[in-house]
């Protein structure tokens, strides 16, 4: 059964007068879309239903200016995606991370001091589709993941997960776009290492 | 002529936003004689592939649903038509 048939075959039958145009509806259609897509962003069960909430209520403020039933979902997912921003911001202004160094040495230390140059090359990485098949590669893949300071860590799931622009990333993270930048070239650097040393490394005939 | 560490940030700057033609050129020629900045940027493509595989399969999300007591919640706070 596909989910929306699955959700509608549990509600109670006042609750299926809704049409797909009222919030109420879209509760019952996407609300477990948009549930998961907030879950994996903030992680608390109690926050990303919140965020659920606020995007329904938005959406219902704003549906004069959707059009087209087709793109129901989307339209939801890029209200919600608003909150997220709006909300990550405030709980990084109650919250904040540590600054990130203006010196991180892990990286620095990659590149040789007088010409820049790579003090060890990058390897040549064995056959990385095959790592993505095995359960071992994802542990590793999770530890260097969670080894990255917090701030670049999350600059980077932004980034990478979320496809936030460098102008929303900005915003989120209340930064220049030069600092963005360079907290993501450290946090692709440093886990790009990690899997080398961890990882691909082990497998590799160049080290 | 840019250095790796130069060319490693314009690597990754790049996958958020498109360089300048100059910057380009600098990368370009840089990667022909390059080949450890060759192997980054082929890296870089493949931890973008990897994380988003990693959320979407691993992620502590994948298969979470909205509980009942939740979506009574939203449905309360709801305006009706
Ligand atoms: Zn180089």
């Amino acid at each position: 059964m596909n989910p929306l048939a699955e959700v509608i075959a549990d509600m109670p039958d006042d609750a299926t007068r809704g049409t797909l145009s009222d919030p109420a509806g879209w509760l019952d259609a996407h609300g477990d879309s948009l549930y998961r897509f907030a879950l994996q962003r903030v992680r608390d069960p109690a926050t990303a239903e919140d965020l659920v909430q606020e995007t329904l209520l938005a959406a219902w403020h704003a549906k004069s200016k959707f059009a087209g039933k087709s793109a129901e979902r989307t339209w939801l997912i890029a209200i919600l995606k608003n909150k997220l921003i709006d909300h990550l911001r405030r709980s990084r202004r109650e919250a904040p991370l540590p600054d990130a160094d203006i010196a991180d040495e892990v990286v620095d230390s990659m590149f040789a001091e007088h010409n820049g140059h790579w003090v060890r090359t990058p390897a040549a990485w064995s056959r990385p589709d095959d790592a993505l098949e095995q359960a071992e590669f994802w542990k590793i893949f999770q530890a260097c993941l969670e080894a990255l300071p917090a701030r670049h860590a999350q600059a980077f799931n932004l980034s990478e997960i979320d496809g936030l622009t460098t102008d929303e990333l900005c915003k989120v993270l209340e930064a220049q776009p030069s600092n963005v930048w360079v907290m993501l070239h450290r946090a692709r650097l440093r886990l790009r290492e990690c899997l080398e040393l961890r990882w691909f490394g082990l497998a590799s005939e160049n080290r | 002529m840019l250095s790796c560490k130069e060319v490693s940030l314009l690597l990754s700057r790049s996958r958020d936003q498109r360089l300048t033609w100059r910057e380009r050129l600098g990368v370009r020629l840089h990667l022909l004689y390059c080949e450890g900045c060759r192997r980054l940027e082929k890296q870089l493509r493949f931890l973008h592939a990897a994380v988003r595989r990693f959320v979407a399969s691993a992620g502590p999300a994948a298969d979470a649903r909205l509980s009942e007591d939740a979506r009574r919640r939203i449905r309360d706070a709801l305006p009706r038509d």
